[in-house]
């Protein structure tokens, strides 16, 4: 089922005049007869729309910083901020090489619980002084602050509180001015989280691991444990990963980040900014990778593979790659006769929408309706857009870092690969060094690419083009249970995961087809009603 | 798990670490979506309002819905009258809701938005309402959020049109989930007495899956019957921290008498809701509500073994905590730590009065307290059974010990929002909560010779 430009005018009809002008400008339905499709993205929200947006904090220390797992993160603010990010993104974390069980404290939540006379009077001694404590009490190897919305308006310096800090102890401790104001989604977050960890914390290392690949992976998040799977396969290839950003990450191993050869970037939306400053002051080239789905892991690992231009190296990939489609094939196989020829929604963050249509078509399954939380432009239309990007007051709110060359550290993108220039750029034709496409590219005619949808878009969607699965986020599951429609948290997995690379395919597979096929679906109607027929 | 945690004392004043409370608005938008045909709208950054609906849907597991205000950096500094006004526009537009109750975050209290008069200022339908609470995220809790969304609903709804008062019962059931709700009712019901409830999130936050979507559903107390409330003879408002303020409201504003009760949680907390009915309307209590408690008395004499003489803690909302400890102290169980996130010295009294006189030496009650400072406390004198939300599961797990889940928000465990703990019915489901988590323990840790068929 389809819908046409006059099914979705009919959809817009209920909205008042502007929010309908404003809403025009954010659905489209893919053409590729037409050159260059635009959509709007990355603006405000409108008042009252039930958005699934969140905020600049949640981008800043929900998203990015929280997972950081030797560091102590503190929120100042009242206590709800820091409460509600307290280990609800699922992003796992263990000890390792680097880091012991003791300085791990990512089940811990710290809040200044800022009280009314801390927003009359100024919070900032409660924070030092908690800093002051936390430092006693746990000793960790650096402290973040992030800032809830009033910090900013009371003007709380917390940078002169963490610069305070910082000498006091002799620890690093960043300052996140991440108020949920700021922008007008998550992504202003990730803006400023990237910037400040750019300028404070990578390039402060000196070990570079040892390897003869050695690579970072930015944009992971290892939520239900995708960072390990990626890692396993990476491993068993002969890849050292230097460090992830920020999943199962350490500070100590993000202060050695620029010491690799190669970024790779899994979440485009939330860590562009730190690959485009890492080649800007070092020259390292960074490589857009997708570990969602059987035949996307594939053609992601002989990307990568081609970009040392290694037969050793690309021998040994297909060698992991007939190893685990050896298990992997026969079992998509069995769910993709469950599942072949269903349709699905997609609503997610800023990447996933577009991972995830990988996934699917592995099952035989497409994603009809596909839209970002919090994308821009490039995330749909490709990075060649960037340039022609409008900025507003929004996005001038965000600082932006100009970077120049590191005197010392520089070297040319092909130096790091070891290649020559020549075979460098050759490489870069076919493989997407340095270049995000966007979702737009993949979608097929009459889907349809929808930027912030709400409330009303999402039920009036279901009703017209009836998925059989919905991948949504928690706040959106239980509606499109409502609705009757399936669905898989892609946020948090529903709790399991991971969803990444070739165990995971598996795994997502296993709980797409238990999702359509759990036999209480068929039980949705009492027998007393029958001949009442579904809405 | 929790190897940071340092053995040794140490000296923590500022701020909270893993905090046993969150801010007013969750509070405020779970009470608002008690009303019939309610939109909850939070006036601040959309984060707040994304936020609290994440927090609400996974302790639901169910639809949430609410809008938000979607504050910009321009909003901040301007305030936030255009963001509200065009909000109240689109919502009656697009979502159509009977009412909207508008909730203010730390954000717009800290600008100092002036809601009344944004209200007043802006496009409402004929026919539909809207209502306001503030609702500062820096004082309080959640459960502070969520008595003054209830006291809005008198001081916005309430009326009363001074004729004789109706032979009915206004209930104030306290930040409770739907399934008590349901059995509170039941049990009013049961005694022969007319009710409205308010709010009452049944039918709402746990509304059935048929085959038809329903964007408000049928739960919730209507507008015509919190404005009806007015007229009652009689409000029980449960929960001195939840329900008290409002209840206190109703009375001066409509004369409707007021009596605040503990949400009955336990035997005797359940004993006074009826016999405060009883006292009220003067009916004879069936002899179905003397078999219930019967059957309630029956099993503590029966399984008192399990659970009598150990040591518990318990951490939760205070309108939870305060009849749980009660009731354990029925149940002869020895509180060792009492602990609550939300402030309010009252707390520290009614326990410690509790303690006193159970003859309970040697336990440390605690208001505004974190579960760090509760962690600290085991590690020191370990408890043989944990009570509290989930956020006690890290404690549980770093010091073996069995948790109960009970209170707000419970994130990991299934169907619990459904099933009630409070009147007998109640009763019974907490004993066997804890008697189970006891015996599975015993089962777990006991030598093979030991592992027996009956217990």
């Amino acid at each position: 089922m389809a819908i046409t430009e006059k099914g979705m005018e009919d959809l817009l009809a209920t909205y008042p005049d502007t929010v309908k002008k404003n809403r025009k400008k954010h659905l489209l339905i893919k053409n590729s007869a037409e050159a260059c499709q635009q959509i709007e993205a990355n603006t405000r929200t409108i008042p009252g729309i039930i958005s699934q947006r969140g905020c600049c904090f949640a981008g800043c220390k929900g998203v990015v910083v929280g997972p950081i797992k030797d560091m102590v993160h503190i929120v100042h603010g009242p206590v709800g901020c820091a409460y509600y990010s307290w280990g609800t993104r699922r992003n796992k974390a263990r000890a390792d090489d680097t880091t012991p069980k003791e300085n791990i404290y990512s089940t811990l939540c710290f809040t200044t619980d800022m009280q009314e006379p801390d927003i009359v009077f100024g919070g900032e001694k409660k924070l030092s002084r908690m800093i002051d404590e936390v430092v006693e009490m746990f000793h960790p190897r650096a402290i973040t602050i992030s800032a809830t919305c009033p910090v900013g308006l009371i003007g709380d310096d917390i940078g002169a509180v963490a610069r305070a800090a910082q000498e006091r102890h002799g620890i690093q401790v960043l300052a996140f001015n991440c108020e949920g104001y700021k922008g007008v989604s998550q992504s202003a977050g990730h803006h400023i989280a990237n910037n400040n960890i750019m300028e404070h914390v990578i390039g402060k290392g000196t070990q570079r691991k040892p390897g003869d690949y050695v690579i970072n992976i930015l944009g992971e998040y290892n939520i239900g444990g995708d960072g390990w799977e990626i890692e396993r396969i990476l491993k068993d290839i002969g890849y050292t990963v230097n460090g992830i950003m920020t999943g199962d990450s350490s500070y100590v191993d993000i202060r050695n980040l620029h010491l690799a050869d190669l970024n790779l970037v899994q979440c485009h939306r939330s860590i562009n900014y730190i690959a485009e400053m890492m080649e800007t002051k070092y020259g390292m080239p960074w490589l857009k990778v997708n570990f969602i789905g059987v035949d996307a892991t594939c053609k992601t690992l002989r990307e990568l593979a081609r970009c040392f231009n290694d037969e050793a190296l690309i021998g040994r990939t297909e060698e992991v790659i007939a190893r685990e489609l050896a298990i992997v094939e026969p079992v998509i196989e069995h769910y993709r006769k469950i599942l072949n020829g269903k349709t699905a929604f997609g609503f997610v963050g800023g990447s996933r929408s577009h991972h995830y249509q990988h996934l699917l078509r592995d099952l035989g399954m497409e994603m009809i309706v596909a839209g970002y939380e919090f994308a821009h432009r490039d995330d749909y239309e490709g990075r060649q857009v960037i340039p022609t990007i409008k900025s507003d007051a929004d996005s001038r709110n965000i600082p932006e870092l100009h970077l120049k060359p590191d005197e010392e550290l520089y070297q040319d993108a092909h130096v790091y690969l070891n290649l020559t220039k020549e075979k460098f750029e050759e490489i870069k034709k076919n493989v997407p060094l340095g270049h995000y496409e966007g979702m737009n590219p993949d979608m097929k005619d009459g889907e349809v690419i929808i930027d912030d949808i709400n409330h009303y878009e999402f039920e009036e969607l279901v009703r017209k083009l009836k998925p059989d699965l919905i991948l949504t986020g928690v706040r959106d599951k239980y509606i499109a249970h409502k609705l009757g429609v399936p669905s898989r948290q892609l946020h948090s997995y529903d709790y399991t995961g991971p969803y990444a690379g070739f165990n995971g395919a598996m795994t997502f597979a296993r709980e797409v087809a238990n999702a359509v096929t759990t036999p209480a679906w068929k039980l949705v109607t009492a027998p007393w009603e029958d001949g009442k027929s579904k809405e | 798990m929790l190897e940071c945690i340092p053995t040794r004392k140490v000296e923590h004043t500022a701020g909270k670490i893993n905090p046993a409370k969150t801010c007013q608005p969750i509070g405020a938008m779970y009470a608002a979506l008690g009303i019939h045909g309610c939109l909850p709208h939070s006036h601040g950054s959309q984060g707040c309002c994304a936020y609290h609906r994440m927090g609400l849907t996974r302790h639901f597991r169910d639809q949430i819905l609410a809008s938000s205000s979607s504050f910009t950096e321009g909003a901040s500094v301007f305030g936030g009258a255009a963001n509200l006004k065009t909000s109240i526009k689109n919502v009656f537009k697009i979502y159509n809701p009977e009412i909207m109750a508008v909730h203010t975050t730390c954000l717009s209290e800290t600008i100092g938005d002036d809601i009344p008069t944004i209200i007043k200022q802006s496009e409402v339908p004929e026919g539909k309402v809207v209502i306001h609470a503030n609702t500062p995220s820096y004082q309080g809790s959640h459960i502070t959020g969520f008595s003054n969304m209830c006291k809005a609903m008198v001081s916005y709804l309430a009326e009363s049109d001074g004729t004789a008062k109706k032979e009915r019962v206004n209930i104030l059931p306290g930040f409770v989930n739907p399934g008590d709700m349901r059995e509170i009712k039941r049990i009013v019901r049961e005694l022969g007495i007319d009710l409205t409830m308010f709010p009452d999130t049944s039918d709402v936050v746990d509304s059935p899956l048929t085959d038809k979507y329903e964007m408000y559903p049928e739960g919730g107390a209507t507008v015509a019957e919190i404005r009806d409330s007015g007229n009652s003879k009689l409000t029980l408002a449960l929960g001195a921290w939840s329900s008290e303020a409002a209840g206190a409201l109703l009375q001066e504003k409509c004369s409707v008498p007021c009596v605040p009760l503990k949400i009955p949680v336990g035997l005797k907390a359940t004993d006074d809701l009826i016999m405060a009915l009883k006292d009220g309307f003067g009916m004879k209590v069936p002899r179905s509500m003397t078999i219930e408690r019967g059957q309630v008395v029956d099993t503590l004499i029966d399984t008192h073994f399990h659970y009598q003489g150990k040591k518990v803690a318990v951490a939760g909302d205070p309108d939870i905590v305060v009849p749980l400890t009660e009731f354990l102290l029925t149940m002869g169980m020895i509180p060792a730590y009492v602990m609550t996130g939300t402030p309010g010295s009252r707390f520290e009294t009614e326990i410690r009065h509790m303690l006193e006189q159970s003859g309970i030496k040697d336990c440390v009650v605690r208001a505004e307290g974190d579960l760090f400072e509760l962690h600290k406390w085991i590690m020191e004198n370990p408890v043989d059974l944990l009570i509290g939300t989930t956020h006690c599961k890290y404690i549980a797990r770093a010091e073996d010990v069995p948790l109960v889940r009970v209170g707000f928000p419970i994130f990991d465990r299934a169907v619990h929002y459904l099933m009630p703990i409070v009147g007998y019915r109640g009763c019974l489901r907490l004993i066997e909560m804890i008697s189970n988590a006891l015996l599975e323990r015993r089962d777990r840790d006991c030598t093979d010779e030991d592992y027996e068929l009956i217990l």
